[in-house]
């Protein structure tokens, strides 16, 4: 038997690469990620304006985002509300005054409210095991 | 010898000038940035850091896509030596990039974002850019030909190309509710499609790298060999699957994480690699030393061990929580785009623009100490990142009572040593950037490799 040309063996692997991807991301678009529940409409709002504001230039989420100012996942439980209403009124030395509107407040503090639901983002909260995996509470 | 006859505008040089002019940008802006990090509040009401960040982190962006873009085309130019096919599309493809990515600039100024990682422009925007990519998978293909028998350099453009278009689409399904409106699944689409596309402009520019490489040693034994074919498949497969460890602490499924673990592990093989080959790249770089861009691949290479030894720790769960959300990343991030991918950017451009009609090197002493200041001061910006970094870990895991404003002040003496730094990378690269971007004012340098190698350009002396 005649030996397999090279560039067969080389779209081969690629191909096989890309099925394997493909059947992976499509899986993952269709699959809802563990735990989960998808936010009520005014906590989706206040995603919108979380986003539309670019907070998350100085803000993380799950330690995802800009590194100037504090990670704000479960604000909400770490910080009454009356004070994250505040800081969103006046920014603080460092953030700016966005001029929210109450309206814009009240779906930014349902947006906490809904992402301190998703998990916690504390990292002394999680146990390390020995083949360096972790889990999460 | 002429060596492009037929066109008024080189656009393959006009990419590259383009992309210089917003690495540019992207060090005024960082500058800038950073003062805030030095000096709380400054330009809180003005120009502030929701504003610097995305001018800064997108124009760096744009420098390495438009960068790869400049060096893929110039070699269907310069390598192929005859005229591009669709040249008018070449320069469509020019028009649609630089007018997108500028506009984008101009709506931060105005506060308008989408609020997404790195492309932080509003939506509407990606239309023309993935309109551009598609006009540029055309051009490629069409300069291309067949597959067959081509080296790997080919291949990894080839596929860096593909994939940067469908991680680009894919960063967009958050505009879907179903996608949106779920937190952990948005951000888990989110972190995929960047993980995949940092891993597509990568190929992009190794591979551009590999072609200067063979074109330096004069060999093209090693862009066709199994060994190599077997590294670029091994980074596609990375490329793939490796983009769990973006989101460890993320609630998403554990099988997620555990796939990104086990195939960022398969890096140390490139690790150990390294190393392994560590004697006999000393000997090539005594060897080449003296060539301008390969100095540059060459301090690319040490940089590339650096990160990957960062990354392979970061890959690392239980490690990598004491490092998430810390400067240790942006020390990893801004190592890699700077030490990796701007310096074999770097490297190419002075291939393409630092070479005069007749194939010499032009005389620049500017660049070559421009060289060494940026390496030094970049030493000095990883480390104090990575320094700041542990400090703010040290604070995340042991003093919960301590208030963030007061641990951020804590680490200022590493900021102001981040910002000194930063600013030593600044006139390193100003002093390549403008004799890159004024070329055509330089004179030829009297003794260099090539000009030894009399009448013959450089890639005559290696191709033919
Ligand atoms: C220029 C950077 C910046 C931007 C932009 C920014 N913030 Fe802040 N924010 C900060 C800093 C810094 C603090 C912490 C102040 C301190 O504790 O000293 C903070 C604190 C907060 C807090 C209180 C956190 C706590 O634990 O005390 C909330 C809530 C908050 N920001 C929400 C937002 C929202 C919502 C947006 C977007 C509309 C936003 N921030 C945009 C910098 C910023
Ligand atoms: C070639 C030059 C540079 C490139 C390619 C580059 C690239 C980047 C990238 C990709 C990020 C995002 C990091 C992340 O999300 O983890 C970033 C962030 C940043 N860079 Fe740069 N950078 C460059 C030079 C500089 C310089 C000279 C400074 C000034 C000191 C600087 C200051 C910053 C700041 C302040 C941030 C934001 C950090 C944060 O998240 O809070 N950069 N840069």
């Amino acid at each position: 038997m005649a030996p397999i040309e090279p560039f067969k063996i080389k779209v081969f692997t690629f191909v096989i690469l890309c099925a394997v991807f493909l059947s992976y991301t499509f899986w993952l678009y269709s699959e809802v990620p563990a735990k989960s529940k998808p936010a009520n409409t005014l906590a989706e709002k206040g995603k919108m304006i979380w986003q539309q504001k670019n907070c998350s230039a100085c803000h993380q989420l799950y330690g995802l985002g800009g590194h100037l100012g504090p990670d704000l996942t479960n604000v909400y439980s770490r910080r009454p509300e009356i004070y994250i209403r505040a800081i969103l009124q006046a920014g603080t030395p460092v953030m700016p005054d966005f001029h929210l509107s109450s309206k814009e407040k009240d779906a930014l503090v349902a947006f906490f409210k809904y992402t301190n639901t998703t998990g916690t983002a504390d990292p002394k909260s999680f146990t390390q095991h020995l083949d360096g995996t972790i889990s999460q509470p | 010898m002429e060596q492009y006859p037929n066109h008024k505008i080189n656009y393959s040089v006009a990419f590259i000038k383009m992309a210089l002019l917003f690495l540019l940008s992207a060090l005024s802006f960082g500058l800038l940035a950073a003062l805030q990090y030095i000096i709380p509040g400054f330009g809180r009401d003005t120009f502030s850091f929701e504003k610097l960040r995305p001018l800064h982190v997108s124009s760096a962006v744009f420098w390495i896509i438009l960068g790869a873009m400049g060096s893929v085309i110039s070699f269907f130019r310069q390598h192929k030596r005859r005229k591009l096919k669709n040249q008018f599309w070449i320069k469509v493809q020019f028009y649609i990039f630089t007018l997108s990515f500028g506009g984008a600039l101009v709506s931060y100024c105005f506060g308008i974002f989408s609020g997404r990682e790195y492309w932080e422009f509003h939506p509407l925007l990606a239309i023309p850019i993935a309109i551009g990519w598609i006009v540029f998978i055309v051009n490629f293909l069409s300069n291309l030909g067949t597959l067959k028998n081509q080296p790997v350099y080919i291949w990894m453009w080839f596929t860096g190309i593909l994939f940067f278009l469908f991680t680009y689409v894919e960063s967009n399904l958050w505009l879907i509710p179903a996608i949106n409106d779920n937190l952990v699944k948005d951000m888990t689409i989110q972190w995929k499609s960047y993980g995949s596309m940092v891993g597509s402009w990568n190929l992009l520019i190794y591979g551009s790298s590999i072609f200067l490489m063979d074109a330096i040693s004069g060999s093209k034994k090693y862009s066709y060999s199994n060994l190599v074919f077997a590294l670029y498949f091994l980074s596609l497969f990375n490329l793939m699957f490796n983009w769990g460890h973006h989101i460890y602490t993320l609630p998403t499924s554990l099988y997620i994480k555990d796939i990104g673990y086990l195939v960022s592990m398969t890096e140390l093989f490139l690790f150990g690699r390294i190393i392994y080959l560590w004697r006999s790249s000393v000997t090539t770089a005594q060897k080449y030393f003296h060539i301008r861009p390969y100095r540059f691949l060459l301090a690319a290479d040490v940089w590339v061990f650096l990160t990957l030894g960062l990354a392979v720790c970061m890959s690392i769960p239980a490690l990598n929580i004491y490092m998430h959300g810390t400067h240790v990343i942006v020390a990893h991030t801004m190592g890699a785009t700077i030490g990796i991918n701007s310096f074999l950017l770097i490297a190419f451009a002075c291939y393409i623009l630092g070479k005069k009609k007749n194939g010499n090197f032009f005389k620049s002493k500017w660049i070559d100490i421009g060289f060494w200041v940026i390496n030094i001061s970049l030493v000095f910006f990883w480390i104090s990142l990575i320094v700041a970094g542990f400090i703010k870990s040290h604070w995340m895991f042991h003093q919960p009572d301590v208030p963030f404003g007061v641990m951020m002040m804590s680490l200022k003496p590493w900021f102001i040593s981040f910002y000194i730094s930063g600013c030593g990378l600044f006139i390193g690269f100003c002093m390549i950037i403008f004799p890159l971007l004024f070329n055509h004012l330089l004179r030829d340098e009297n003794n260099s490799f090539f000009k030894r190698k009399e009448n013959h350009n450089l890639k005559e002396m290696v191709l033919d």
